[in-house]
């Protein structure tokens, strides 16, 4: 035992003097000082980096068996449900990953929102985090075609047509994108491309600037206080514990529970009722014909409520477009001085809480067929989330914050 | 290099010289990954004319043909139908047909060659999905006044039987009329009009 043990640090020295593995180890677990003071909200990053494994992994045997082609997208995709050996279940890891996928990145997101983890200093890591938001959009997009499915389709066909709506360079730029006059088997062998090269690697680069860039300023938490102001003799924050083991082991509690969930979906009800598989989806694309009832998947949704919203073609564009890139300004846009929603007055409190309820009544208006009453839902939602955001520098400067405590409090 | 001194003049214009020149090197490079993406010539070949033959099709009934890999709609339209389009003239955002959405010959009040016969382009002018044939009421409520047309289930956009839009819904023109002409009395070419008047 003692010689394996000398022979293991023989080996640790012998790297270390060649990469620098044990100071990468310290910097970013054994003596990164995350506030002790974490709750139930600071699971989602973690679940996150999990997640984006699954998906990889997943991913890669899918595409020992998929064939991008328009003849054969289909009929392989089939083949891996029903010939391939665990074959649905590497393809329910997939779908149901890229919904959970969402569901974690909006938490995380939302977690931000409540503890002002955007604010100064950590406006860059908001702002990669918000690229790695768009990029697992546009991912997500690129893989709903591979099925070749009817949604697959005419779920492509109406968001390129988005890009035709640009004044002027519209319609060269969606011929561009599908490289044909219509989705065709071209369109979805360059997909396949992007959502199995491309931009997983761009995924995979601002993954990492993301990390590096907590690690740079260091983890807000729920008090939004700062724990550098009062450091130990040794230069250790008084409200810092060290994130291996204290972070790691909660994380793992965090998986484990993650995991129970999403099994449980992928083993009892890996449709979720046509929420995470939609139903027109398992029959083939068919260029001729588009299905009665047609809604992006769920994650989707609140943008294209918006979308919809609005009856103009260009406008709609626009609005959606808005509806994402607003989130990038939240740092600028917050007058507040300070950072957690517990020491915040009652506007943003009221804000936050409009917000979100505005934000899921899009999401569920996406999934419904436009009738006149919820058109005009959708319009006083979207007047709702936008109002959010443009009224946002003058809520938080005149809210009656409540002071903060120099220390975080425990728990 | 003579005694370690450095030539700050020369040293900017080298640094100047090689951003520029390798600046215009990518710019170059870049063309190919642009160009590889748009259609390709094997792309741009397919998509020849379709020959219909259009004698099977009664009043009211209609043929859907892919041309360019687009849904094509031919369409017989009875007198009823012709009678009621000028009815509707208040009711679509562009009766005349001003905005460039048909050849020349197809400009005109039915926005057709021959009265009886429509021939559309399947797909929504607003995001391109391919709207629903309703020829009459009944089918799904558009409301008692509805004299048959077409209605989008995606962003619920319609347009009535010569394939004009509707006023206040989403789409803003009115359905692409595609090259085509009549070769007989039943039969018609989708995709070439060389010849036609």
């Amino acid at each position: 035992m003692n010689t394996a043990i000398k022979l293991l640090t023989a080996l640790v020295e012998w790297i270390d003097a060649r990469f620098p593995l044990l100071k990468w180890w310290n910097e970013h677990l054994a003596k990164y000082y995350a506030p002790k003071n974490f709750n139930f909200w600071y699971f989602f990053g973690s679940l996150a980096l999990v997640v984006l494994v699954i998906q990889i992994v997943t991913g890669i045997w899918l595409t020992m068996n998929y064939k991008p082609s328009a003849e054969y997208a289909f009929a392989s995709v089939e083949y891996i449900m029903r010939d391939v050996e665990w074959g649905w279940w590497m393809r329910y890891m997939h779908s149901t990953g890229s919904s959970a996928f969402f569901i974690v990145i909006y938490l995380h997101m939302f977690r931000a929102l409540l503890y002002g983890s955007f604010k100064k200093p950590r406006e860059l890591l908001w702002i990669t985090g918000m690229f790695i938001y768009l990029t697992l959009m546009a991912e997500a997009f690129f893989g709903y075609l591979l099925p070749w499915g009817q949604m697959s389709y005419w779920g492509a066909q109406v968001i390129i047509s988005l890009f035709g709506a640009i004044p002027v360079i519209g319609e060269h730029l969606a011929l561009w994108i599908r490289g044909d006059y219509v989705i065709s088997d071209v369109t979805l062998n360059r997909f396949f491309a992007l959502h199995v090269v491309a931009f997983p690697l761009v995924l995979l680069g601002l993954v990492f600037v993301h990390i590096i860039a907590l690690h740079e300023v260091g983890s807000n938490n729920p008090d939004g206080v700062d724990i550098k102001k009062f450091k130990d003799t040794d230069g250790v924050p008084l409200d810092g514990i060290p994130f291996h083991p204290y972070y790691t082991v909660k994380d793992i509690v965090g998986v484990t529970v993650f995991l129970i969930l999403f099994s449980l979906v992928v083993f009892y009800a890996p449709e979720l009722g046509g929420y995470f598989l939609e139903h027109a989806n398992f029959i083939p694309a068919d260029p001729l014909k588009t299905p009665e009832h047609i809604a992006p998947v769920w994650y989707f949704t609140p943008f294209y409520a918006i979308l919809r919203a609005v009856p103009s073609q260009f406008g709609g564009v626009v609005a959606m477009g808005l509806a994402t890139i607003l989130f990038f300004f939240l740092p600028w846009l917050d007058r507040s001085p300070v950072k957690s929603i517990r020491y915040r007055g009652w506007k943003y409190k009221t804000a936050l809480t409009a917000f979100v309820i505005s934000f899921l009544a899009l999401g569920w208006l996406g999934l419904q067929a436009a009738t006149p009453l919820y058109t005009w839902l959708a319009r006083l939602f979207s007047v709702v989330y936008f109002a959010f955001f443009f009224l946002m520098p003058f809520y938080t400067s005149t809210d009656n914050d409540k002071p903060v405590p120099d220390r975080v409090r425990y728990p | 290099m003579h005694d370690g001194e450095v030539d700050n003049q020369r040293r900017r214009f080298l640094t100047t010289a090689a951003t520029v020149l390798g600046g215009a090197g990518v710019i170059a490079t870049a063309i190919p990954f642009i160009s590889t993406m748009a259609p390709s010539a094997k792309t741009k070949a397919i998509g020849g004319p379709v020959e219909v033959d259009i004698s099977p099709l009664k009043p009211g009934e209609r043929i859907t043909v892919k041309w360019q890999g687009k849904p094509v709609w031919i369409i017989r339209r009875d007198d009823k139908v012709l009678n009621d389009l000028e009815i509707l003239n208040a009711e679509v955002r562009d009766p005349e047909s001003d905005v460039n959405q048909q050849p020349p010959y197809a400009k005109n009040e039915y926005r057709s060659i021959n009265p009886k016969y429509l021939v559309v382009i399947g797909l929504c002018t607003h995001l391109g999905c391919s709207p629903n044939y309703f020829p009459s009421k009944g089918q799904q409520d558009l409301g008692p006044d509805w004299k048959g047309g077409f209605f989008c289930p995606c962003h619920g956009s319609r347009f009535d039987l010569a394939g004009r839009v509707y006023k206040g819904v989403p789409a803003p023109t009115n359905l692409v009329v595609p090259p085509y002409k009549f070769i007989s009395d039943t039969r018609i070419v989708i995709g070439d009009d060389s010849g036609a008047s």
